[in-house]
Protein backbone atom coordinates (compact mmCIF):
# COMPACT_ATOMS: atom_id res chain seq x y z
CA UNK A 1 0.00 0.00 0.00
CA UNK A 2 2.99 2.25 0.52
CA UNK A 3 3.98 1.61 -3.08
CA UNK A 4 2.88 4.74 -4.87
CA UNK A 5 3.52 3.64 -8.43
CA UNK A 6 0.42 4.08 -10.57
CA UNK A 7 0.21 0.91 -12.68
CA UNK A 8 -2.37 -1.89 -12.84
CA UNK A 9 -2.16 -4.16 -9.81
CA UNK A 10 -1.16 -1.41 -7.41
CA UNK A 11 -3.60 -0.18 -4.80
CA UNK A 12 -3.84 3.40 -5.97
CA UNK A 13 -4.41 2.44 -9.56
CA UNK A 14 -7.07 -0.12 -8.70
CA UNK A 15 -8.74 2.28 -6.30
CA UNK A 16 -8.84 4.96 -8.98
CA UNK A 17 -10.29 2.49 -11.44
CA UNK A 18 -12.99 1.60 -8.95
CA UNK A 19 -13.59 5.15 -7.71
CA UNK A 20 -17.23 5.31 -8.74
CA UNK A 21 -18.06 1.98 -7.12
CA UNK A 22 -16.24 3.07 -3.99
CA UNK A 23 -18.07 6.40 -3.81
CA UNK A 24 -21.35 4.62 -4.36
CA UNK A 25 -20.50 2.12 -1.61
CA UNK A 26 -19.63 4.91 0.80
CA UNK A 27 -22.85 6.66 -0.12
CA UNK A 28 -24.94 3.56 0.47
CA UNK A 29 -23.32 2.94 3.84
CA UNK A 30 -23.67 6.55 4.95
CA UNK A 31 -27.22 7.03 3.73
CA UNK A 32 -28.40 3.72 5.23
CA UNK A 33 -26.73 4.69 8.53
CA UNK A 34 -28.16 8.20 8.53
CA UNK A 35 -31.68 7.05 7.69
CA UNK A 36 -31.51 4.32 10.32
CA UNK A 37 -30.31 6.73 12.99
CA UNK A 38 -32.99 9.23 12.01
CA UNK A 39 -35.85 6.71 12.06
CA UNK A 40 -34.58 4.98 15.18
CA UNK A 41 -34.23 8.25 17.06
CA UNK A 42 -37.79 9.33 16.28
CA UNK A 43 -39.27 5.90 16.96
CA UNK A 44 -36.96 5.34 19.92
CA UNK A 45 -38.25 8.50 21.60
CA UNK A 46 -41.78 7.17 21.12
CA UNK A 47 -40.91 3.70 22.45
CA UNK A 48 -38.94 5.15 25.38
CA UNK A 49 -41.80 7.48 26.26
CA UNK A 50 -44.22 4.56 26.11
CA UNK A 51 -41.93 2.56 28.42
CA UNK A 52 -41.73 5.40 30.92
CA UNK A 53 -45.25 6.82 30.85
CA UNK A 54 -47.50 4.52 28.85
CA UNK A 55 -50.72 2.86 30.02
CA UNK A 56 -49.88 -0.60 31.34
CA UNK A 57 -50.75 -2.37 28.09
CA UNK A 58 -48.68 0.06 26.05
CA UNK A 59 -45.76 -0.35 28.45
CA UNK A 60 -46.08 -4.10 28.14
CA UNK A 61 -46.12 -3.93 24.34
CA UNK A 62 -43.10 -1.64 24.26
CA UNK A 63 -41.29 -3.85 26.76
CA UNK A 64 -41.96 -6.98 24.69
CA UNK A 65 -40.76 -5.21 21.57
CA UNK A 66 -37.56 -3.96 23.17
CA UNK A 67 -36.66 -7.28 24.77
CA UNK A 68 -37.44 -9.15 21.58
CA UNK A 69 -35.32 -6.86 19.43
CA UNK A 70 -32.44 -6.92 21.84
CA UNK A 71 -32.59 -10.68 22.14
CA UNK A 72 -32.19 -11.69 18.51
CA UNK A 73 -29.16 -11.16 16.27
CA UNK A 74 -29.45 -8.22 13.88
CA UNK A 75 -28.59 -10.50 11.00
CA UNK A 76 -31.62 -12.67 11.69
CA UNK A 77 -33.71 -9.52 11.67
CA UNK A 78 -32.26 -8.45 8.34
CA UNK A 79 -32.75 -11.86 6.74
CA UNK A 80 -36.28 -12.04 8.05
CA UNK A 81 -37.18 -8.61 6.75
CA UNK A 82 -35.80 -9.40 3.33
CA UNK A 83 -36.63 -13.06 2.74
CA UNK A 84 -39.29 -13.58 5.36
CA UNK A 85 -41.53 -10.78 4.17
CA UNK A 86 -41.09 -11.94 0.58
CA UNK A 87 -42.71 -15.22 1.60
CA UNK A 88 -45.81 -13.24 2.51
CA UNK A 89 -45.75 -11.55 -0.84
CA UNK A 90 -44.31 -8.34 0.56
CA UNK A 91 -41.33 -7.47 -1.56
CA UNK A 92 -39.09 -4.86 -0.05
CA UNK A 93 -35.97 -3.79 -1.96
CA UNK A 94 -32.84 -5.06 -0.22
CA UNK A 95 -31.67 -1.57 0.73
CA UNK A 96 -34.96 -0.70 2.40
CA UNK A 97 -35.29 -4.10 4.02
CA UNK A 98 -31.91 -3.43 5.56
CA UNK A 99 -32.80 0.06 6.72
CA UNK A 100 -36.06 -1.20 8.21
CA UNK A 101 -34.35 -4.07 10.04
CA UNK A 102 -31.54 -1.90 11.38
CA UNK A 103 -34.05 0.78 12.43
CA UNK A 104 -36.16 -1.77 14.27
CA UNK A 105 -33.06 -2.91 16.10
CA UNK A 106 -31.71 0.56 16.90
CA UNK A 107 -35.19 1.76 17.94
CA UNK A 108 -35.16 -0.81 20.73
CA UNK A 109 -31.78 0.36 21.95
CA UNK A 110 -32.61 4.05 21.79
CA UNK A 111 -36.00 3.41 23.39
CA UNK A 112 -34.45 1.65 26.33
CA UNK A 113 -31.80 4.35 26.70
CA UNK A 114 -34.42 7.07 26.57
CA UNK A 115 -36.52 5.36 29.21
CA UNK A 116 -33.52 5.36 31.53
CA UNK A 117 -32.73 8.99 30.74
CA UNK A 118 -36.34 10.09 31.26
CA UNK A 119 -36.54 8.27 34.56
CA UNK A 120 -33.32 9.87 35.74
CA UNK A 121 -34.89 13.33 35.43
CA UNK A 122 -36.01 14.20 38.98
CA UNK A 123 -39.73 13.84 39.76
CA UNK A 124 -39.83 17.48 40.75
CA UNK A 125 -39.35 18.52 37.11
CA UNK A 126 -42.58 16.87 36.02
CA UNK A 127 -44.35 18.35 39.03
CA UNK A 128 -43.04 21.84 38.40
CA UNK A 129 -44.33 21.48 34.85
CA UNK A 130 -47.72 20.41 36.16
CA UNK A 131 -47.77 23.27 38.64
CA UNK A 132 -47.54 25.90 35.91
CA UNK A 133 -50.32 24.17 34.00
CA UNK A 134 -48.41 22.45 31.19
CA UNK A 135 -50.26 19.52 29.66
CA UNK A 136 -48.61 16.10 29.44
CA UNK A 137 -47.18 16.45 25.94
CA UNK A 138 -45.98 19.96 26.74
CA UNK A 139 -44.23 18.74 29.88
CA UNK A 140 -42.61 16.05 27.80
CA UNK A 141 -41.55 18.38 25.04
CA UNK A 142 -40.42 21.42 26.98
CA UNK A 143 -39.30 19.98 30.31
CA UNK A 144 -38.48 16.27 30.30
CA UNK A 145 -37.15 15.46 26.83
CA UNK A 146 -34.64 18.32 26.60
CA UNK A 147 -33.07 17.08 29.81
CA UNK A 148 -33.36 13.39 28.94
CA UNK A 149 -31.91 13.81 25.44
CA UNK A 150 -28.92 15.62 26.87
CA UNK A 151 -28.37 12.76 29.29
CA UNK A 152 -28.63 10.11 26.60
CA UNK A 153 -26.20 11.74 24.19
CA UNK A 154 -23.26 9.38 24.93
CA UNK A 155 -25.27 6.13 24.56
CA UNK A 156 -26.99 7.61 21.52
CA UNK A 157 -23.60 8.13 19.88
CA UNK A 158 -22.74 4.51 20.73
CA UNK A 159 -25.88 3.30 19.01
CA UNK A 160 -24.93 5.41 15.99
CA UNK A 161 -21.53 3.70 15.82
CA UNK A 162 -23.17 0.28 16.12
CA UNK A 163 -25.53 1.14 13.29
CA UNK A 164 -22.70 2.12 10.94
CA UNK A 165 -20.92 -1.14 11.69
CA UNK A 166 -24.23 -2.97 11.39
CA UNK A 167 -24.69 -1.81 7.79
CA UNK A 168 -21.96 -4.29 6.78
CA UNK A 169 -24.53 -7.01 7.41
CA UNK A 170 -26.60 -5.62 4.55
CA UNK A 171 -23.98 -7.05 2.19
CA UNK A 172 -25.43 -10.47 2.95
CA UNK A 173 -28.75 -9.60 1.29
CA UNK A 174 -26.86 -8.08 -1.62
CA UNK A 175 -26.88 -4.40 -0.78
CA UNK A 176 -23.71 -3.09 -2.38
CA UNK A 177 -22.56 -1.01 0.52
CA UNK A 178 -18.97 -0.21 1.39
CA UNK A 179 -17.94 -3.70 2.45
CA UNK A 180 -19.49 -5.52 -0.51
CA UNK A 181 -18.01 -2.93 -2.86
CA UNK A 182 -14.57 -3.76 -1.52
CA UNK A 183 -15.26 -7.47 -1.72
CA UNK A 184 -16.15 -7.08 -5.38
CA UNK A 185 -13.00 -5.08 -6.06
CA UNK A 186 -10.86 -7.64 -4.25
CA UNK A 187 -12.44 -10.40 -6.34
CA UNK A 188 -11.04 -8.67 -9.41
CA UNK A 189 -7.53 -7.78 -8.28
CA UNK A 190 -6.79 -9.93 -5.20
CA UNK A 191 -5.45 -6.93 -3.25
CA UNK A 192 -7.04 -8.41 -0.16
CA UNK A 193 -5.01 -6.68 2.54
CA UNK A 194 -5.05 -3.30 0.81
CA UNK A 195 -8.75 -3.04 0.20
CA UNK A 196 -9.97 -4.50 3.46
CA UNK A 197 -7.58 -2.21 5.30
CA UNK A 198 -8.93 0.64 3.19
CA UNK A 199 -12.52 -0.32 4.04
CA UNK A 200 -11.63 -0.49 7.73
CA UNK A 201 -10.11 2.99 7.58
CA UNK A 202 -13.20 4.38 5.88
CA UNK A 203 -15.46 2.92 8.60
CA UNK A 204 -13.13 4.35 11.18
CA UNK A 205 -13.38 7.79 9.57
CA UNK A 206 -17.17 7.69 9.42
CA UNK A 207 -17.38 6.67 13.04
CA UNK A 208 -14.78 9.20 14.13
CA UNK A 209 -16.94 11.92 12.55
CA UNK A 210 -19.99 10.67 14.43
CA UNK A 211 -18.03 10.60 17.68
CA UNK A 212 -16.75 14.12 16.99
CA UNK A 213 -20.29 15.31 16.29
CA UNK A 214 -21.40 13.73 19.58
CA UNK A 215 -18.60 15.48 21.45
CA UNK A 216 -19.61 18.78 19.86
CA UNK A 217 -23.21 18.33 20.84
CA UNK A 218 -22.14 17.54 24.39
CA UNK A 219 -20.12 20.73 24.54
CA UNK A 220 -22.99 22.64 23.02
CA UNK A 221 -25.27 21.41 25.81
CA UNK A 222 -22.72 21.68 28.58
CA UNK A 223 -24.75 24.46 30.19
CA UNK A 224 -27.22 21.77 31.09
CA UNK A 225 -25.61 20.99 34.41
CA UNK A 226 -27.25 19.73 37.51
CA UNK B 1 -71.36 31.81 47.45
CA UNK B 2 -71.63 35.41 48.38
CA UNK B 3 -68.55 35.44 50.59
CA UNK B 4 -65.01 35.89 49.40
CA UNK B 5 -63.83 32.37 50.14
CA UNK B 6 -61.34 31.42 47.45
CA UNK B 7 -60.38 27.95 48.62
CA UNK B 8 -62.66 25.78 50.68
CA UNK B 9 -61.64 22.32 51.81
CA UNK B 10 -64.22 20.15 53.51
CA UNK B 11 -63.49 16.79 55.07
CA UNK B 12 -60.55 16.14 52.76
CA UNK B 13 -59.25 12.61 53.09
CA UNK B 14 -56.27 10.95 51.51
CA UNK B 15 -54.69 7.55 52.04
CA UNK B 16 -51.49 6.05 50.73
CA UNK B 17 -52.24 2.35 50.67
CA UNK B 18 -53.63 1.47 54.06
CA UNK B 19 -52.25 4.58 55.75
CA UNK B 20 -54.68 7.45 56.04
CA UNK B 21 -52.57 10.58 55.88
CA UNK B 22 -55.36 13.18 55.76
CA UNK B 23 -58.30 12.37 58.02
CA UNK B 24 -60.80 15.04 57.11
CA UNK B 25 -59.27 18.46 56.66
CA UNK B 26 -61.51 21.54 56.83
CA UNK B 27 -59.92 24.78 55.83
CA UNK B 28 -60.81 28.07 54.19
CA UNK B 29 -58.67 30.65 52.48
CA UNK B 30 -60.29 33.97 51.73
CA UNK B 31 -59.35 36.26 48.89
CA UNK B 32 -56.20 38.19 49.77
CA UNK B 33 -55.50 36.19 52.90
CA UNK B 34 -52.34 34.44 53.97
CA UNK B 35 -53.13 31.16 55.67
CA UNK B 36 -50.25 29.19 57.19
CA UNK B 37 -50.12 25.48 57.86
CA UNK B 38 -47.87 24.47 60.70
CA UNK B 39 -47.29 21.10 62.29
CA UNK B 40 -44.73 18.41 62.89
CA UNK B 41 -43.07 16.60 60.02
CA UNK B 42 -45.36 13.85 58.72
CA UNK B 43 -48.57 15.53 59.81
CA UNK B 44 -49.79 15.77 56.20
CA UNK B 45 -49.11 19.40 55.27
CA UNK B 46 -47.36 18.62 52.00
CA UNK B 47 -49.97 16.04 51.06
CA UNK B 48 -52.72 18.59 51.59
CA UNK B 49 -51.02 21.19 49.37
CA UNK B 50 -50.46 18.53 46.72
CA UNK B 51 -54.15 17.63 46.80
CA UNK B 52 -55.07 21.28 46.32
CA UNK B 53 -52.83 21.48 43.26
CA UNK B 54 -53.89 18.07 41.92
CA UNK B 55 -50.46 16.55 42.24
CA UNK B 56 -52.35 13.99 44.34
CA UNK B 57 -55.99 13.03 44.07
CA UNK B 58 -57.90 13.23 47.33
CA UNK B 59 -60.06 10.22 48.16
CA UNK B 60 -62.85 11.94 50.04
CA UNK B 61 -64.34 15.29 50.94
CA UNK B 62 -64.07 18.19 48.57
CA UNK B 63 -61.75 20.99 47.62
CA UNK B 64 -63.43 23.97 45.99
CA UNK B 65 -61.54 26.72 44.23
CA UNK B 66 -63.79 29.66 43.42
CA UNK B 67 -66.66 27.30 44.11
CA UNK B 68 -65.50 24.73 41.53
CA UNK B 69 -64.51 21.28 42.73
CA UNK B 70 -60.86 20.64 42.06
CA UNK B 71 -60.06 17.57 39.93
CA UNK B 72 -63.60 16.47 39.05
CA UNK B 73 -66.99 17.72 38.10
CA UNK B 74 -70.30 16.53 39.39
CA UNK B 75 -72.53 15.08 36.70
CA UNK B 76 -75.87 13.58 37.58
CA UNK B 77 -74.84 13.34 41.22
CA UNK B 78 -71.67 11.43 40.32
CA UNK B 79 -68.08 12.55 40.34
CA UNK B 80 -66.30 12.46 37.05
CA UNK B 81 -62.61 12.96 36.78
CA UNK B 82 -61.71 16.01 34.72
CA UNK B 83 -59.82 15.65 31.46
CA UNK B 84 -56.12 16.28 31.37
CA UNK B 85 -56.74 19.63 29.68
CA UNK B 86 -59.23 20.73 32.32
CA UNK B 87 -56.94 19.60 35.12
CA UNK B 88 -54.04 21.55 33.59
CA UNK B 89 -56.27 24.61 33.35
CA UNK B 90 -57.13 24.30 37.05
CA UNK B 91 -53.49 23.89 37.96
CA UNK B 92 -52.63 27.03 36.04
CA UNK B 93 -54.93 28.97 38.39
CA UNK B 94 -52.92 27.74 41.37
CA UNK B 95 -49.22 28.48 41.66
CA UNK B 96 -46.88 26.31 43.65
CA UNK B 97 -43.40 26.87 45.03
CA UNK B 98 -41.50 23.77 46.11
CA UNK B 99 -38.98 23.10 48.83
CA UNK B 100 -36.45 21.93 46.21
CA UNK B 101 -37.07 24.91 43.85
CA UNK B 102 -37.53 22.58 40.84
CA UNK B 103 -36.37 25.17 38.35
CA UNK B 104 -35.94 23.85 34.82
CA UNK B 105 -32.15 23.42 34.60
CA UNK B 106 -32.02 23.71 30.80
CA UNK B 107 -33.69 27.13 30.79
CA UNK B 108 -32.43 30.51 31.94
CA UNK B 109 -34.16 32.33 34.78
CA UNK B 110 -36.11 34.35 32.25
CA UNK B 111 -37.05 31.29 30.18
CA UNK B 112 -38.19 29.52 33.34
CA UNK B 113 -40.65 32.32 33.97
CA UNK B 114 -41.67 32.60 30.31
CA UNK B 115 -42.46 28.92 29.68
CA UNK B 116 -45.89 28.91 31.32
CA UNK B 117 -46.72 32.33 29.96
CA UNK B 118 -46.12 31.31 26.34
CA UNK B 119 -47.26 27.67 26.41
CA UNK B 120 -50.10 27.77 28.92
CA UNK B 121 -51.41 31.33 28.72
CA UNK B 122 -50.47 31.59 25.01
CA UNK B 123 -48.94 35.01 25.40
CA UNK B 124 -46.69 36.28 22.60
CA UNK B 125 -42.96 35.95 23.36
CA UNK B 126 -42.35 39.67 23.65
CA UNK B 127 -45.12 40.14 26.18
CA UNK B 128 -43.99 37.06 28.12
CA UNK B 129 -40.47 38.46 28.25
CA UNK B 130 -41.79 41.77 29.55
CA UNK B 131 -43.74 40.02 32.28
CA UNK B 132 -40.73 37.87 33.17
CA UNK B 133 -38.51 40.93 33.37
CA UNK B 134 -41.05 42.64 35.60
CA UNK B 135 -41.31 39.74 38.05
CA UNK B 136 -37.60 38.95 38.09
CA UNK B 137 -37.14 42.61 38.96
CA UNK B 138 -39.71 42.34 41.73
CA UNK B 139 -37.78 39.47 43.31
CA UNK B 140 -34.52 41.40 42.91
CA UNK B 141 -33.02 39.35 40.08
CA UNK B 142 -33.33 41.66 37.08
CA UNK B 143 -29.60 41.32 36.42
CA UNK B 144 -29.68 37.54 36.59
CA UNK B 145 -32.39 36.88 34.04
CA UNK B 146 -29.94 35.28 31.55
CA UNK B 147 -28.44 32.95 34.14
CA UNK B 148 -29.05 29.24 34.27
CA UNK B 149 -30.18 27.77 37.58
CA UNK B 150 -26.78 26.22 38.31
CA UNK B 151 -25.31 29.72 38.17
CA UNK B 152 -27.60 30.95 40.95
CA UNK B 153 -27.51 30.51 44.70
CA UNK B 154 -30.27 28.58 46.44
CA UNK B 155 -31.96 31.76 47.56
CA UNK B 156 -31.82 33.20 44.05
CA UNK B 157 -33.17 29.99 42.55
CA UNK B 158 -36.07 30.02 44.96
CA UNK B 159 -36.84 33.63 44.10
CA UNK B 160 -36.88 32.72 40.40
CA UNK B 161 -39.26 29.87 41.28
CA UNK B 162 -41.52 32.37 43.04
CA UNK B 163 -41.38 34.68 40.03
CA UNK B 164 -42.24 31.73 37.78
CA UNK B 165 -45.30 30.92 39.89
CA UNK B 166 -46.58 34.43 40.44
CA UNK B 167 -46.06 35.56 36.83
CA UNK B 168 -48.92 33.24 35.86
CA UNK B 169 -51.22 35.47 37.92
CA UNK B 170 -52.64 32.53 39.84
CA UNK B 171 -55.68 32.93 42.06
CA UNK B 172 -53.81 31.18 44.85
CA UNK B 173 -50.15 30.57 45.60
CA UNK B 174 -49.00 27.49 47.52
CA UNK B 175 -45.66 27.47 49.34
CA UNK B 176 -44.29 24.19 50.70
CA UNK B 177 -41.45 24.81 53.14
CA UNK B 178 -39.74 26.95 50.55
CA UNK B 179 -36.90 27.98 52.84
CA UNK B 180 -36.15 24.57 54.34
CA UNK B 181 -33.51 23.65 51.77
CA UNK B 182 -31.72 27.00 52.05
CA UNK B 183 -28.62 27.96 53.98
CA UNK B 184 -29.71 30.02 56.99
CA UNK B 185 -28.27 33.26 55.66
CA UNK B 186 -30.37 32.95 52.47
CA UNK B 187 -33.70 32.42 54.22
CA UNK B 188 -34.54 36.06 54.80
CA UNK B 189 -34.24 37.11 51.15
CA UNK B 190 -36.91 34.55 50.24
CA UNK B 191 -39.14 35.40 53.19
CA UNK B 192 -38.81 39.06 52.23
CA UNK B 193 -40.17 38.33 48.75
CA UNK B 194 -43.05 36.35 50.24
CA UNK B 195 -43.87 39.14 52.64
CA UNK B 196 -43.93 41.58 49.74
CA UNK B 197 -46.38 39.34 47.88
CA UNK B 198 -48.58 39.04 50.95
CA UNK B 199 -48.65 42.82 51.35
CA UNK B 200 -49.60 43.26 47.71
CA UNK B 201 -52.75 41.21 48.40
CA UNK B 202 -51.73 37.83 46.98
CA UNK B 203 -53.77 34.94 48.35
CA UNK B 204 -51.33 32.46 49.83
CA UNK B 205 -51.42 29.08 51.55
CA UNK B 206 -48.07 28.61 53.23
CA UNK B 207 -46.43 25.62 54.90
CA UNK B 208 -43.53 26.89 56.93
CA UNK B 209 -41.41 26.26 59.97
CA UNK B 210 -40.38 29.92 60.08
CA UNK B 211 -42.60 30.74 63.06
CA UNK B 212 -41.67 34.40 63.25
CA UNK B 213 -42.67 34.84 59.65
CA UNK B 214 -45.85 32.82 60.11
CA UNK B 215 -46.85 34.86 63.12
CA UNK B 216 -46.17 38.17 61.47
CA UNK B 217 -47.59 37.59 57.99
CA UNK B 218 -50.51 35.18 58.44
CA UNK B 219 -54.14 36.16 58.78
CA UNK B 220 -54.96 32.67 59.85
CA UNK B 221 -52.88 29.81 61.22
CA UNK B 222 -53.79 26.13 61.02
CA UNK B 223 -52.02 23.60 63.22
CA UNK B 224 -52.10 20.14 61.71
CA UNK B 225 -51.49 17.06 63.76
CA UNK B 226 -51.52 13.49 62.44
CA UNK B 227 -53.72 14.28 59.46
CA UNK B 228 -56.20 16.47 61.30
CA UNK B 229 -56.62 20.15 61.97
CA UNK B 230 -55.93 20.31 65.68
CA UNK B 231 -56.32 24.04 66.12
CA UNK B 232 -56.94 26.97 63.81
CA UNK B 233 -57.34 30.68 64.36
CA UNK B 234 -55.58 34.00 64.32
CA UNK B 235 -51.82 33.93 64.94
CA UNK B 236 -52.49 35.51 68.32
CA UNK B 237 -54.87 32.73 69.29
CA UNK B 238 -52.76 29.85 68.01
CA UNK B 239 -49.42 31.11 69.30
CA UNK B 240 -50.75 32.87 72.38
CA UNK B 241 -53.25 30.32 73.53
CA UNK B 242 -52.30 26.83 72.35
CA UNK B 243 -55.13 24.55 73.41
CA UNK B 244 -53.48 21.18 73.15
CA UNK B 245 -50.39 19.71 74.72
CA UNK B 246 -49.18 18.74 71.26
CA UNK B 247 -49.35 22.30 69.97
CA UNK B 248 -47.62 23.55 73.12
CA UNK B 249 -44.81 21.07 72.70
CA UNK B 250 -44.60 21.78 68.95
CA UNK B 251 -44.30 25.52 69.59
CA UNK B 252 -41.90 24.84 72.43
CA UNK B 253 -39.35 23.69 69.88
CA UNK B 254 -39.28 27.18 68.46
CA UNK B 255 -39.02 28.79 71.85
CA UNK B 256 -35.59 30.23 71.16
CA UNK B 257 -36.97 32.04 68.15
CA UNK B 258 -39.83 33.60 70.03
CA UNK B 259 -37.42 34.74 72.70
CA UNK B 260 -35.91 36.99 70.07
CA UNK B 261 -39.10 38.89 69.32
N1 LIG C 1 -46.36 9.21 47.98
C1 LIG C 1 -46.47 8.73 49.23
N2 LIG C 1 -46.59 7.40 49.44
C2 LIG C 1 -46.70 6.91 50.68
N3 LIG C 1 -46.71 7.65 51.79
C3 LIG C 1 -46.59 8.97 51.67
C4 LIG C 1 -46.45 9.59 50.38
N4 LIG C 1 -46.35 10.92 50.55
C5 LIG C 1 -46.42 11.14 51.89
N5 LIG C 1 -46.57 9.98 52.55
C6 LIG C 1 -46.71 9.84 54.01
O1 LIG C 1 -47.73 10.69 54.41
C7 LIG C 1 -47.45 11.27 55.66
C8 LIG C 1 -47.58 12.77 55.58
O2 LIG C 1 -46.56 13.26 54.77
P1 LIG C 1 -46.43 14.78 54.36
O3 LIG C 1 -47.70 15.22 53.79
O4 LIG C 1 -45.22 14.90 53.53
O5 LIG C 1 -46.22 15.48 55.77
P2 LIG C 1 -45.56 16.87 56.11
O6 LIG C 1 -45.45 17.68 54.88
O7 LIG C 1 -46.47 17.48 57.13
O8 LIG C 1 -44.21 16.58 56.69
C9 LIG C 1 -46.06 10.81 56.05
O9 LIG C 1 -46.18 9.75 56.97
C10 LIG C 1 -45.49 10.31 54.74
O10 LIG C 1 -44.59 9.27 54.98
MG1 LIG D 1 -43.70 18.46 53.95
Amino acid sequence: MLDFSFVPGTFWFEAWQARFSLLSGIWVTMSASALTILFATILGVAVGTALAYGWWWLRLLARLYVDFMRGIPVLVLILFTYYGLALFGINVPAYWAGVIALSAFATAHIGETLRGAVESVPMGQMEAGKAIGLRFLQRLRYVILPQALRRMLPPWVNTGLEVVKGTTLLSIIGVVELLLTNQQIVARNYLIVDFYLFAGLLYLMINASIAALGARLERRFSYLRY
Amino acid sequence: MADDVLLRAQGVRKSFGAVEVLKGIDLEVRQGQVVSLIGASGSGKTTFLRCVNLLEEHDGGEILLDGDPVGYRVEGGRRRRLSETAISAQRARIGMVFQQFNLFPHLTAEENVMLGLTKVLNKPKAEAREIATHWLGRVGLAERRGHYPYQLSGGQQQRVAIARAVAMEPRLLLFDEVTSALDPELVSEVLGVMQGLAESGMTMLVVSHEMLFVREVSHHVVFMDQGRVAQAGTPEAVFGNPESERLRSFLGRFHGMFGMV
